[in-house]
């Protein structure tokens, strides 16, 4: 008799529970928490005020920033993943996104943009079509975009009596001025093997390819994308850049920052770590590409908010993620000069938030010549390969025609493994 | 440590049927450090050996290709590099074995303040690797480092001992034995206050020097200490990972393609690339190399190691 009383109130309990859980229409009152996870750095503090102004404008709904550094970031986020455990919404990149799409990782939002009316016009295409996995899915808006340009060190030009690039200079320009710098221990130029900020500009900017357009094959080593390598491998071969040793004992962006380089290629991302050290603010100058054989190219990406398909709270999630991606964010994140926001019209706040620096319009400029960042295939893997088949024509033991050959084939693999 | 030979247990009687109440108290008493075992250790190694003859998406299930996996790694150039990398790391690391011998004697030999060498020698060991790493990798700079300053003052041209592959594994070699130092001293140490003093006061009187006690005393009866030290310093050095990760970090880093070795290979192929069986097969190859090393430095000790004072 006991014992059947006990049962009888355990499911009558459990009942309870149930109906508690199924229970209450979308966006109830009910007080959740979902994790927010980034490798933010420089954009911590925006991060935090964008994921307080979302607490502020929905009070049931707290954000928690779990901020991961960059090395263990997606390690960390595959092993939460796996384990059921990931983060409610977290950042995402062009080239990690396929594995999570297709397993199923990631949230669906397009409904939540249909119903809260989001315009896909105010978010750069060429980011939108980055992640873009062709199975109709939305898995996320993008929070900032970037393109590339040449940062310079004005100090070192006037010391070595260079005048400032123009508007309009070449490739050949380029090389002239990375061999006039070089000297009394300054480099011209840091031609790092790097293809975000590096060849992968160079050589669309020469007519060629990374991948063939159907996303099947390698066109690296198309006439005109080996001539977009032999631009850095040239830099190297003047001796107007440290060696590939040296850049990787001292990585490229802290050396052009301590002054021991002039010249260096990269993205819009760099802004405001160097607008924060003052002794450095004044010398930074930014031109546009050089010209190339085809005009100038650049690669263009940007990190997108996305949320966990195991999420609990799927409906705050998506909110959130439509916040974090929004007007308001955008706004947050321009102020803090961290990034660029990707929100149309937007960029001027960004500039805005970094007054001494007078050339930033180049990076805005740059949207109209910007094509979305290779990332096909199981982009991580091909493009963790580029220092084992492209650093011995860095080093000039082998000509970038063959490196770039050896490349293909490693890449084509990839591609065929799927 | 001197005389390790197990002595022999004196067994239950066997019995038949069911179990006592104390073989009950005894289950219930381990229960917790069985369990703990069973699902930190075994269950994590049993699932790892089934990985490796999975091919395994990032995400879902993975289906059965038999030792795929492992004939693809024995065929891979990068997995012999890595093998070579980790077997060059662990025979310099060996080398910290005598220095760690030479020093615990000396240390032995001093009658006051022994307590500050050990702390000493002792205080890499418990510094995050991290920061050790870290400090390294500054030191060894190429152009700006510590140790490149010291030899250009005697007239050596530095090298990029971290950004160049041919150096890479001897950096490495030189913080791990720097790092593993202390520990041997500890356990040395130990083995050396357990040899009886009257030993070397009796070979004194005999006429032994120093150096004679040092190599017809020491070493002997310290033998199996040292084979213990020996055991432990190659299990490490070939696990090690930590180093790669952090002297080599940086993204851009090209000299990490000839510098890796097995377990940072398994790192890049689980959680880079996400290549989870071949990981697997990497981490199975890994555990039966130790096994090997391990059994062959047992039947070598028989040759070289004393066991009775």
């Amino acid at each position: 008799m006991h014992r059947k009383l006990l049962l009888a109130g355990a499911v009558v309990a459990t009942a309870t529970l149930l109906a508690g859980c199924s229970g209450g229409d979308p966006g109830s009152d009910e007080d959740v928490t979902i994790t927010y996870s980034v490798w933010a750095g420089t954009q911590t503090p925006a991060m935090q005020a964008i994921a307080d102004a979302f607490t502020e404008e929905n009070p049931n709904i707290t954000v928690e920033l779990v901020e991961l550094p960059w090395p263990q970031y997606w390690s960390t986020l595959q092993t939460g993943a796996q384990g059921g455990t990931a983060p409610d919404a977290f950042w995402m990149l062009a080239q990690q996104i396929k594995p999570y799409a297709e397993g199923g990782q990631l949230l669906d939002i397009s409904d939540a943009i249909e119903s809260e009316g989001v315009d896909l016009a105010d978010y750069p295409q060429a980011v939108l079509d980055l992640y873009d996995q062709g199975d109709g899915a939305i898995y996320g808006l993008p929070k900032d975009f970037d393109t590339n340009a040449v940062w310079y060190n004005k100090a070192l030009f006037d010391a070595a009596g260079v005048d400032y690039p123009s508007e309009d200079w070449t490739w050949e320009d380029f090389r002239e001025t990375a061999k006039a710098l070089t000297g009394d221990g300054v480099w011209g130029v840091a031609a790092p093997i790097d293809y975000q900020g590096g060849y992968y500009n160079t050589i669309f900017s020469a007519g060629g390819e990374v991948i063939s357009s159907d996303g099947k094959t390698a066109e690296i080593d198309s006439p005109e994308a080996i001539e977009g390598i032999e631009f850095w491998t040239n830099l190297q071969a003047d001796g107007s850049s440290p060696t590939l040793q040296q850049l990787s004992d001292t990585e490229a962006v802290t050396q052009f920052q301590q002054g021991k380089v002039a010249m260096y290629m990269s993205g819009a991302y760099w802004a405001l770590q160097f607008y924060n050290d003052e002794a450095f603010r004044a010398n930074v100058g930014v031109a546009p590409l050089p010209l190339g054989p085809a005009g100038r190219t650049t690669v263009s990406s940007g990190i997108t908010n996305v949320g966990y398909a195991n999420t609990e709270h799927p409906e705050e999630v998506a909110k959130f993620l439509l916040f974090a991606s929004g007007e308001r964010a955008a706004q947050i994140q321009a102020e803090s000069g961290a990034v660029l926001p990707a929100f149309a019209g937007t960029s001027q706040t960004w500039m805005d938030a970094m007054p001494e620096f007078t050339d930033l319009q180049v990076f805005i400029d740059a949207i109209e010549y910007s094509v979305p960042l290779p990332v096909q295939g199981n982009a991580a893997e091909w493009q963790g390969l580029q220092t084992e088949f492209l650093t011995a024509a860095w080093n000039g033991e082998t000509s970038a025609a063959d490196a770039a050959k050896a490349y293909k084939a490693a890449i084509d693999e990839v591609l065929a493994a799927g | 440590m001197t005389s390790t030979v197990a002595a022999p247990v004196r067994r239950p009687r066997r019995r038949t049927g069911v179990l006592s109440r104390t073989d009950w108290a005894a289950f219930a008493f381990i229960a917790p450090a069985t369990i703990g075992l069973a699902t930190l250790y075994l269950w994590p190694f049993v699932s790892t050996f089934v990985l490796s003859f999975l091919d395994v998406p990032t995400f879902g299930p993975g289906t059965f290709t038999g030792a795929d996996n492992y004939v693809d790694l024995l065929g891979d150039d990068g997995f012999w590099r890595a093998f070579g990398n980790s077997a060059l790391y662990t025979g310099l690391v060996l080398l910290g074995v005598p220095i760690a011998i030479v020093l615990a004697a000396l240390i032995q030999q001093i009658s006051r303040g022994r307590g500050v060498y050990r702390v000493l020698f002792f205080l890499p060991v418990v510094t995050l690797p991290v920061a050790v790493g870290m400090v390294w990798r500054f030191l060894l700079n190429g152009d700006f480092g510590l140790v490149n300053y010291v030899l250009s003052l005697v007239g050596i041209e530095g090298q990029y001992w971290v950004a160049d592959a041919r150096f890479t594994i001897y950096a490495f070699a030189v913080v791990g034995i720097w790092m593993g130092l202390g520990i041997n001293l500890i356990i040395l140490g130990a083995g050396l206050q357990s040899i009886p003093v009257e030993l070397y006061e009796a070979s004194a009187l005999d006429g032994a020097g120093r150096i004679r006690q040092f190599f017809s005393l020491t070493l002997p009866l310290l033998s199996p200490t040292i084979f213990f030290v020996i055991v432990l310093t190659v299990i490490s050095a070939l696990q090690m990972f930590d180093l790669v990760f952090i002297m080599l970090g940086s993204v851009n880093n090209t000299a990490i393609d000839g510098s890796k070795t097995i377990v940072y290979l398994f790192y890049e192929e689980a959680f880079v690339q996400f290549h989870r069986g071949p990981a697997a097969a990497i981490a199975v190859v890994l555990l039966i190399v130790i096994m090997i090393a391990t059994a062959i430095q047992f039947r070598l000790q028989r040759k070289w190691v004393t066991y009775d004072t």
